[in-house]
């Protein structure tokens, strides 16, 4: 415990800060999780409680990835609105799919772009690349710095702008607020 | 509930059949991976949601949803592994394809070293 906290005051102080956020949010996340598992009696529930402190506590020496969360009514907000935006386009993406794959003609038209992001923590790029990844016609297929190359099942545009304009931005200007 | 929850099922079901069909009639790797992807993982979420209806009376809901988070986090995240690794291996690309940008930067780069 001790040596947890000597660790603590070494680094700046949003470096702290960012480590104290990431603990809260995971042993929260933890204890949630927990609560949909077994649902039987209070004294499993305290032993999970007690558990997901431990965890908590021991990730600190880790890199704070939930650190970047901003914690803001407006990013709530923009949370349950990208939510569903995420769901249609998961429905809308399978539909497409399903029509591409039974049509006889295999209208396809595939390659791979080069797209940019304005995301700037870790957490926020990883989300960006699942959603397209469960998007219409795109797959990411590798992330260098800024720069993410997605493989789109019909180009639509060769060039990065309006690729990006295409596949990012629906999506971006969502996580832009929760992550930063 | 019942029948509402088999009929989710069912539809689950057809996602995750034109998944595997997409698997056999697409041209290459990448391709496939598109349909694998997305289809499955809406099948599976239907599937689930479907069975969980169906089945009220246990207490299973609460993993279920479980069950569907851990999906949506780690479906495009393995597909994204398959894909890079069959890139990086340089498993050729269908005859179809318009371009790639990839390869033309990862060419650049060794350009640079050289």
């Amino acid at each position: 415990m001790i040596k947890i906290q000597i660790k603590i005051k070494t680094y700046t102080e949003s470096g702290a800060m960012k480590r104290f956020k990431h603990t809260v949010l995971l042993f929260l996340f933890l204890v949630l999780l927990w609560a949909l598992l077994t649902p039987h009696n209070m004294q499993e529930i305290w032993a999970g409680v007690a558990v997901s402190a431990l965890v908590a506590l021991f990730t600190l020496r880790m890199d704070p990835v939930l650190g970047d969360l901003k914690l803001t009514p407006k990013s709530f907000l923009y949370l349950l609105i990208y939510i569903f935006v995420f769901i249609k386009e998961l429905v809308i993406s399978n539909l497409d799919v399903a029509r591409r794959v039974v049509d006889p003609k295999l209208p396809i038209k595939p390659g791979i772009v080069k797209v940019k992001t304005k995301l700037n923590s870790r957490i926020g790029r990883t989300i960006l690349a699942n959603s397209i990844t469960l998007t219409p016609g795109t797959l990411t297929v590798d992330i260098k710095d800024e720069y993410l190359y997605i493989h789109w099942i019909e180009i639509k545009h060769d060039d990065l702008e309006g690729a990006t304009k295409d596949i990012v931005q629906k999506f971006e200007k969502y996580l832009e607020v929760i992550f930063g | 509930m019942e029948l509402a929850g088999a009929i989710i099922t069912l539809i689950g079901s057809i996602f995750l059949f034109l998944g595997a069909l997409g698997l056999l009639r697409m041209p290459d790797i990448f391709n496939r991976m598109q349909a694998g992807t997305k289809a499955t993982t809406l099948g599976s979420i239907l599937f689930l949601t479907g069975s969980a209806m169906a089945h009220a009376e246990c207490t299973c809901t609460g993993k279920i949803v479980i069950l569907i988070l851990f999906i949506i986090f780690t479906n495009p995240l393995s597909s994204h592994a398959l894909a890079r690794a069959a890139h990086f291996i340089g498993i050729p690309l269908a005859k179809k394809t318009v371009k790639d940008d990839l390869a033309e930067d990862e060419k650049k780069e060794e350009g640079g070293q050289l």
